[in-house]
């Protein structure tokens, strides 16, 4: 489980989180939603080390994170799939398995990591680049599964995708979440995607969880904010 | 607005700049001595840095070979002292032209890609990803760049002299009337061993410079492709200037000795 206390970060004079508070339960799929500015990213980000909050607690099971362990089992899937360019997709699917085991077991686990995510084997020796939107996002799911982590982000998992594409990752993401009982956050625009995959949902508004609770309550709330965001 | 404070501001932005920058570069040389080493990485740095400079090495210091006999050709004839110009440009190639247009050259092409391409990865998240991977960029993206420079930058500047006096050699023999035998003799005799190791010193010094302006200013780039453009800007710029302010500074060091 891991819990985010009273989270504060500015950026110069704006404030972008003001007190996010938030748990995300072990095994669970939470997805958090919000407007563009309304600190989503930054959320996740401070989570994760790359932004330094300016104060707020983040803890794992009760201990202050410990993000060495914690980022040794987890995994993400970025807006942009974030495939490194030079790398082979195979490669980048293995990037992290190349450190603990011979390339060819860690090439074995990726093409079978990128047939899980519905990428055939010819795929795995181009370069990220040869692939379509789609095909880097899948590519970007089998590198963020290719370790089995306990813990996986997913940014804006459907973004920049047409819908017949949005739905087969969306689709993916939520076999793969009851396959492996990750605890999962996923940061998205898409109210597809939050029926499709989320255990519990949470409005970020102004720095701050202002909503939460589960996919039936979407549609019975009468929170005017989260009622104008699902219109 | 008050003139005095834009200058003071002004001031601490850039003392700032120059503390950042000089603490980049010294965790870059610390991490060098520390493991996870990315051989992959290594080889590809030495390959764009070294290798696939060599024919813009090769071509700048030939011409400049070329060009620098035929001046100090007219110049030494206005005192009669045309003899002496296998020995000058020996030591302008070895001492100065060389590693300076070889340094300024890697600032070019180099610094430049570096900037360019860890920007870019920068504005796309591949450096995010990289981090979540459990991967320093410092000890990825820098260390082997750093040290493919420090290692590559020195020998391409000794290509560059011999290139350079050779493309001397050829225009003073081919049209100027010197005796290729005695053109070489003398260019051999005059050098001195700290001429060469002054600008091994140099070639080590710009390649440190090179690869860790284009890897500081890649890691900070803004965003967007706007970002990009502007770290790669001011890579280049930086690096230009460093190099020769460097090239001055070793220079007076050396001269003392």
């Amino acid at each position: 489980m891991i819990t985010v206390t009273n989270l504060f970060k500015s950026f110069g004079e704006t404030p972008v989180l003001r007190g996010a508070t938030l748990t995300l339960s072990k095994g669970k799929s939470t997805v958090v939603i919000g407007k563009s500015g309304s600190g989503k990213s930054v959320l996740m980000k401070s989570i994760l080390g790359l932004v330094q909050p300016d104060s707020g607690t983040i803890m794992q099971d009760g201990a202050p994170l410990d993000r060495t362990r914690f980022l040794d089992d987890f995994g993400m899937l970025f807006q942009g799939a974030a495939l490194f360019d030079s790398l082979p997709v195979w490669q980048n699917v293995a990037f992290r398995l190349l450190r603990r085991m011979p390339k060819a077991k860690a090439r074995a686990i990726a093409l079978e990591k990128l047939g899980r995510v519905g990428l055939e084997a010819d795929v795995a020796d181009r370069l990220p680049a040869m692939l379509s939107g789609g095909m880097q996002k899948r590519a970007g799911l089998a590198r963020a599964i290719a370790t089995n982590p306990s813990v996986l982000f997913f940014d804006e998992p459907t973004t920049g995708l047409d819908p017949i594409m949005a739905r087969a990752i969306n689709d993916l993401i939520r076999d793969i979440v009851r396959e492996t009982h990750a605890t999962t956050l996923t940061i998205t625009h898409d109210m597809t995607t939050v029926r499709t995959i989320a255990d519990t949902v949470m409005l970020l508004e102004q720095g701050k969880v202002h909503w939460q609770g589960t996919v039936s309550d979407l549609s019975e709330t009468r929170d005017e904010t989260l009622r104008a965001f699902i219109a | 607005m008050n003139p005095l404070a834009a200058v003071g501001r002004t001031t601490l932005h850039a003392v700032a700049a120059v503390g950042r920058i000089t603490l980049f570069t010294v965790s870059a040389i610390v991490h060098i001595f520390r493991a996870p080493f990315y051989p992959r990485q290594f080889a590809i740095a030495l390959m764009q840095i070294g290798w696939l400079s060599l024919p813009v090495v090769g071509l700048t210091s030939l011409f400049t070979g070329g060009a620098l006999v035929m001046q100090i050709y007219a110049g030494g004839a206005r005192v009669n002292a045309e003899a002496v110009v296998p020995q000058i440009v020996a030591i302008g190639m070895v001492r100065e032209l060389g590693p300076v247009l070889v340094g300024l050259m890697v600032a070019a092409r180099v610094t430049a890609a570096i900037s360019a391409e860890i920007a870019t990865m920068k504005v796309t998240e591949q450096i995010d990803a990289l981090i979540t991977l459990s991967t320093d960029p410092m000890r990825y993206l820098t260390v082997p760049r750093v040290l493919a420079g420090i290692l590559v930058v020195p020998l391409l500047v000794a290509i560059g002299d011999i290139i350079g006096i050779m493309g001397g050699y050829g225009v003073a023999t081919g049209s100027l009337g010197f005796s290729p035998a005695a053109y070489l003799r003398n260019t051999v005799n005059f050098l001195e061993p700290l001429d060469i190791a002054s600008s091994l010193i140099k070639g080590t010094a710009f390649g440190l410079i090179a690869t860790t302006m284009g890897c500081y200013f890649g890691i900070n780039a803004g965003r967007g492709a706007r970002g990009v453009g502007r770290a790669t800007k001011s890579a280049v710029e930086a690096t230009a200037v460093l190099i020769l302010a460097a090239n001055f500074a070793l220079t007076a060091v050396i001269f003392s000795l």
